[in-house]
């Protein structure tokens, strides 16, 4: 370069604020014309409004705790008198327990509770890389048997608790965690059995699986689980309702993951197959160490989209009367002293489900930066 | 045919025997009969879609054949899984796109098949990698990703995660094709090196520098058949058919 003019380092290094930086974003975005002006506008003072208008309901005129007699019975009086106007939290104060465990005996419920907490354990310890070796099975496995114990109880000076009265949270994770992780196996060995060629039957089984499950809605599956199962079965041999719709959930989940999978062992290149092939490794060998490991890499976004769509699908089981954390959120509803609050309480739920399905959101972020650093191509 | 290199009391490495193959109606190769002996190196040269990577590829099993016999090793490949693994495992092969598995690191790369086919302990196949990897010369390349290796570089991790194996026979798939004209000659001199520490290989390329420096015989095909064998010096100066004379003359005014 010549004709060096000479800049202050300090200068050269940090452009204007008008270049860059928020201010020169905002205009360039927000305020490039007069119509953009008048929408970010229209739209700032929407938001305003908006936000203004929930904080006022929600936190500025919410009813937060009523008053109780003698007896212990609340008195919803100061609830009902803000209806319209504030929010009544004292409802999920007064019913919270209940949301969350059902009605899984109260006094019990530190069980329930510690399960909830494994298993976000479990989530924690699996999302990290460096846990990701054989013993995270044994792990899980312990995990399970523990979580199983604390729910059934029996032993230890824990009264048993009857699978009827389990409920809530414990519920829905319960349905959600044994529902993705048997899936995600299942619909392995389905994406790779449609992609079989030596064996034109497990094929043709495994393309009418998903299309079989993929034409009807999970609802039918649940009811299918529930109302006509029992009647094809001989008496006695009756799995009890929980398992069936375990059962339904993991068979529908998997179908949708497996196709997905499928996506991803079609996109890679001919020439992995060949160089694995090449090398004499075995067909287990090959998918395991080669095949698999690069095709759920390339499909991760749209696995963890199916993996939250299943598990808000566990709601659905509202249907055939398992207590999920949906159903027991309704049934809270009904009490008489509480009728007319279901704002609150679906407020409530959908906060508990947006934390699960943005952790999964956030982590599946996260593991595809990591892993485009690693493995260019 | 010569077969100067074969020594009597050996079984060749490679036999092709009237071999035919069709891709659906199209018939690719036309009773295709060559017999490659141990220690020999054979270049095999023709105009594209003339059948010389699917011949290569039937002798691995990436491609099946319809008729005729292929014996390896005194292995006839068949239907056979186990002949099949016998096969693979003397075999090597390098591909025109490489092929490096990318999630792995170059030294995994390496040692995945020893590892895993030949069972070997883990600390013993790293430093058989290791050895692999000096003879191309780039070791310390070892724990990068292929993706941040050249395309050169690439082939010669492809051609020591081939050896890793201690295959007896390498099979190469025009292997400088896809590389940039530079880096040609690093992966030449890999092979010329390979070629006279007495390895058996079978070069589908266009590289006719190469063949008349190592090879013992090319052989050239057209149209799915063997037009012509011979000394490479032969071929190139006094070429028989009218085929291979066109052939010569487009390579050579291509360079």
């Amino acid at each position: 370069m010549s004709a060096t003019t000479h800049i202050p380092t300090e200068a050269r290094e940090r452009p204007p604020i008008l270049v860059a930086g928020p201010i020169a974003w905002a205009r360039d975005n927000l305020f490039n014309s007069w119509l953009s002006t008048a929408v970010t506008l229209a739209l700032i003072y929407l938001i305003v409004r908006g936000i203004a208008g929930f904080l006022d309901w929600g936190v500025l005129h919410a009813v937060w705790t009523v008053p109780a007699d003698a007896k212990g019975q609340l008195d919803p009086t100061a609830c009902r008198d803000a209806k319209g106007i504030g929010a009544c939290w004292a409802f999920i104060g007064d019913k919270w327990r209940f949301i969350l465990f059902g009605r899984y005996p109260y006094d019990d419920q530190w069980r329930p509770a510690i399960c909830v907490v494994l298993f976000i354990g479990l989530f924690v310890v699996s999302a990290m890389r460096r846990f990701w070796r054989k013993e995270l099975g044994y792990i899980w496995l312990g995990t399970l048997v523990v979580i199983g114990i604390l729910m059934w109880g029996g032993i230890l000076g824990m009264p048993f608790v009857q699978q009827d009265s389990w409920g809530g949270l414990p519920m829905t994770l319960i349905l959600a965690t044994f529902g993705l992780a048997l899936a995600f196996p299942l619909a392995v060995l389905v994406a790779l059995g449609r992609r079989s060629t030596g064996l034109p039957a497990v094929r043709y089984l495994c393309v009418a699986y998903v299309e079989l499950i993929r034409g009807v809605p999970l609802i039918s599956v649940l009811f299918m689980a529930s109302v006509m199962f029992p009647l094809f079965m001989p008496v006695g041999l009756n799995p009890d309702k929980l398992l069936r719709a375990q059962l339904g959930i993991i068979l529908f989940g998997a179908a949708y993951l497996a196709e997905v999978i499928r996506g991803g062992l079609q996109a890679l290149p001919k020439g992995q197959y060949e160089a694995a092939d090449a090398l004499g490794l075995t067909y287990w060998q090959k998918m395991g160490q080669i095949i698999l490991p690069q095709a759920l890499r390339l499909v991760i976004p749209p696995m963890v989209n199916t993996f939250i769509g299943s598990f808000k699908d566990t709601s659905l089981v509202l249907i055939i009367g398992i207590f999920d954390l949906l159903t027991t959120g309704k049934v809270a509803l009904a009490e008489p002293i509480w009728q007319g609050y279901s704002t609150e309480v679906y407020i409530v739920l959908a906060v508990i489900y947006f934390i699960f399905c943005y952790a999964m959101s956030r982590y599946s972020r996260g593991l595809e930066t990591e892993f485009s650093r690693t493995a260019r191509r | 045919m010569s077969q100067a290199a074969l020594q009597p009391d050996t079984q060749p490495a490679i036999v092709l025997d009237k071999v035919n193959k069709w891709f659906g109606a199209l018939h690719v190769l036309r009773d295709v009969t060559l017999t490659v002996g141990q220690g020999e190196r054979v270049v095999v040269c023709g105009p594209s879609g003339s059948g010389k990577s699917t011949m290569i590829r039937c002798i691995n099993r990436l491609e099946s054949h319809q008729e005729g016999r292929i014996v390896v090793d005194g292995t006839e490949l068949t239907d056979d899984l186990r002949a099949l693994d016998t096969i693979r495992r003397e075999v090597g092969m390098v591909f025109q796109s490489f092929n490096l598995f990318p999630h792995l690191t170059i030294l995994e790369n390496c040692t995945l098949a020893p590892i895993w086919v030949r069972k070997m302990p883990k600390a013993e196949a790293e430093e058989l990698a290791m050895d692999y990897l000096k003879r191309v010369k780039i070791p310390e390349q070892a724990k990068k990703y292929p993706g941040q290796l050249s395309g050169g570089q690439q082939q010669r991790v492809a051609i020591a995660r081939a050896l890793c194996m201690r295959p007896k026979i390498m099979l190469f798939d025009e292997p400088t094709s896809a590389l940039d004209p530079e880096m040609i000659k690093e992966v030449l001199d890999v092979m010329i090196e390979l070629a006279e520490s007495g390895m058996t290989m079978v070069c589908v390329t266009h590289e006719m520098g190469f063949a008349r420096q190592v090879a013992d015989r090319v052989v050239f095909m057209d149209r799915g058949e063997i037009v012509e064998a011979g000394k490479p010096i032969e071929m190139f100066e006094n070429p028989q058919t009218d085929r291979l004379k066109l052939f010569l003359s487009q390579i050579l005014r291509g360079h």
